[in-house]
């Protein structure tokens, strides 16, 4: 559990830039080349590169050298990744959910004072 | 929140969240009350921002206007410690028959989903299914990590919260 904490930890550290959940879309399209990625979101190679390698870093991106060109795609951890926004997504609506229970038990229990049920 | 009575089964408290399709993504649970109460509690402003906004995200409900009849417009507004200006949300409703289904537009991006929400009730319990329907993949995606983003924190404490209670 602690270490699948730690590795969500990396994910969102990697998901939480606008630039890189961008690349992210992009290689969902299809792979690219930094030099594409660097142009497409107005940035220096050296800044693309700088965000490929932390998704690289979280698993969330693979790279491969051919001759000058390195070429980016989705890396195994992209299902992963969406498990985990899910899991929070799912704690969202848990939290939420879990406030509605309690008002609808004390809107329950006041209706029982009102209108005593005929059950129990 | 006053007191309320404990001891439910598990299973009725669990959320499930489930992606349906590239474009849908789906949340249910079971309630322990009839679907006139839990409907009461989407649709009466002065319930509904009673759990809306769970405390432990950190987040407060500055103010909540919602006009809850077909073609009627709602504004919530939310502030955050981490967040510079307070941020708004607003769509209209689409549908709403009482006790049974409600449909909302989410007007604060073009990309918005399109949420309904029904209530079934079977036994005295009623499911809440929430149905939210985006325009494409992307905005489904970036809706799911933006609930992502600065809220693990948050979570973690409200984890703490739940087990110190359980």
């Amino acid at each position: 559990m602690v270490h699948y904490q730690a590795r969500l930890d990396t994910t969102f550290a990697a998901l939480a830039d606008v630039t890189r959940r961008g690349v992210l879309e992009q290689l969902g399209d299809s792979d690219a080349s930094i030099t594409d990625l660097a142009q497409r979101f107005h940035m220096t190679l050296t800044g693309m590169k700088k965000h490929v390698s932390v998704l690289e870093q979280a698993g969330l991106v693979t790279t491969e050298k051919v001759g000058r060109v390195r070429t980016c795609k989705l890396g195994q951890r992209r299902l992963e990744e969406e498990a985990a926004w899910i899991e929070q997504h799912r704690q969202l609506w848990s939290a939420r959910f879990d406030a509605l229970h309690k008002l609808v038990e004390h809107l329950k229990s006041k209706e029982k004072v009102n209108a005593p049920s005929k059950r129990r | 929140m006053p007191q309320a009575k404990e001891g439910n089964p598990a299973a009725m408290n669990h959320t499930a969240v489930q992606r349906k399709s590239d474009y849908e993504l789906v949340v249910t649970r079971t309630f322990d009350a009839s679907a006139h109460l839990v409907f009461e509690a989407w649709s009466n402003p002065d319930l509904f921002k009673l759990w809306w906004v769970p405390k432990s995200a950190g987040m407060s409900l500055v103010s909540c206007d919602m006009d809850v009849r077909a073609g009627g417009k709602y504004r919530l507004v939310f502030s955050h410690p981490a967040f510079d200006q307070p941020m708004a949300f607003f769509g209209t409703y689409k549908e709403v028959t009482p006790n049974k289904r409600l449909v909302w537009t989410n007007e604060e991006s073009d990309q918005g989903a399109v949420t309904t929400v029904t209530f079934e009730e079977h036994a005295g319990k009623t499911l809440v299914t929430l149905h939210e329907l985006y325009p494409t993949t992307a905005a489904l995606e970036e809706a799911l990590a933006g609930s992502a983003e600065g809220l693990p924190e948050q979570f973690a404490q409200l984890d703490e919260l739940l087990a110190g209670r359980s």
